[in-house]
């Protein structure tokens, strides 16, 4: 009787082995679903995002202030020694913008410079606004300083004191201060798609 | 460029190199200071073009054609300007160092508005001492101003 049962459990082993030996694991047969596109983003919604990841760092918003406080650094700190706009955008009447700042960046005090450095005009504040809000403020033509699409075109893509944000220099410690997340190149590219493709915001 | 009136030429390998070195170790005018080296103290004002700039933050290419002036051209102990016969009189300096950069701003300041309030000396004058002078450079500033309206008024022709 014994014997029988040994060899009953042993033929369930083999029969086991056998089994197990014959499964071969295999791909799954579900299909992957792919994560979930928003729902069409066109050529020009990418170009306008691409283009506002710029727009909307640190390098652009810090002259973009909604009061009338540059603002400095990657904090968005206000502007050291109590500098304030001024009457014209400038400064103050006699320490002006240009009592330290100048036409290029200055690599040994680390004071940032370009071509007229100054405050965007208060209608064109940009700080706390979200790049829906930004793109709207600078198409708007009593926001904008009565800028056409082409006008607002050209300056992004060609004015210098735009294009430092690219270019910002060192800090006092030597330090290079960060750049947008998008490369100069790209940016324009970006930004001359959007214009050409109607500068249509997408809705959030 | 001319500095007080004087034309230079300066030769440099590196056109950045601040104007403060050119003007302290070129031109041996010693009367502007190094503080900070950027631009957050103003011991180093002097006028470029009548404008007040911070010299350690100031590449001396920027400086070719213009005309600077230091403390040294501003006036001197025969010729003292209103600025520094104002600071004479409220005894304003302690230790020194900080008050060529605080006159050069005074002066940018009184060209642009001849009688400043207190704010506006609050937003212009942005200089550091730390000798703690403020009260007495404040006295002076407004001395200055007056000093400098009388000499106007006596400057103006009469129409008699």
């Amino acid at each position: 009787m014994k014997t029988k049962s040994y060899i009953l459990i042993l033929f369930l082993l083999m029969a086991g082995f056998v089994l197990a030996s014959m499964y071969t694991p295999s791909e799954s047969d579900y299909v992957s679903v792919p994560p979930s596109k928003k729902n069409s983003e066109t050529p020009s919604d990418v170009a306008f995002h691409k283009m506002m990841d710029v727009l909307t760092h640190p390098r652009c918003v810090n002259c973009h202030p909604n009061d009338h406080v540059p603002k400095q650094g990657i904090e968005g700190d206000p502007h050291d020694f109590g500098m304030s706009r001024g009457e014209n955008n400038l400064g103050f009447e006699a320490t002006k913008c240009t009592t330290c700042h100048q036409t290029e960046n200055n690599p040994y005090s680390g004071v940032p410079g370009a071509p007229h450095w100054s405050l965007a005009p208060h209608s064109m504040q940009w700080q706390g606004l979200d790049r829906f809000e930004i793109a709207a403020s600078m198409m708007d033509t009593e926001r904008n300083g009565g800028r056409t699409p082409e006008d607002i075109l050209h300056h992004l893509t060609e004015d210098k004191l735009v294009l430092w944000a690219f270019h910002p220099g060192v800090d006092a410690k030597g330090e290079p201060r960060e750049v947008p997340p998008v490369s100069k190149e790209d940016y324009i590219k970006a930004v001359e798609a959007w214009f050409e493709n109607g500068h249509v915001i997408p809705s959030n | 460029m001319q500095v007080n009136g004087q034309s230079h030429v300066v030769e440099l390998t590196d056109e950045y190199t601040p104007l403060l070195w050119v003007i302290r170790d070129m031109l041996g005018l010693k009367g502007t200071k190094f503080g900070c080296g950027k631009a957050a103290c103003g011991a180093c004002t002097l006028h470029v073009d009548g404008e007040a700039v911070r010299s350690c933050s100031y590449p001396v290419k920027f400086a070719e054609g213009k005309e600077i002036t230091t403390i040294e051209g501003l006036g001197d102990a025969t010729n003292p300007h209103p600025v520094q016969q104002a600071w004479i009189e409220e005894i304003v300096p302690q230790c020194g160092y900080c008050q060529p950069g605080f006159m050069m701003a005074t002066a940018a300041l009184l060209d642009k508005i001849p009688n400043p309030t207190d704010e506006e000396i609050d937003d212009n004058i942005i200089n550091v001492c730390r000798c703690g002078t403020y009260y007495r450079m404040r006295k002076a500033i407004h001395l200055a101003a007056e000093k400098q309206s009388a000499l106007k008024t006596t400057n103006e022709p009469t129409n008699s």
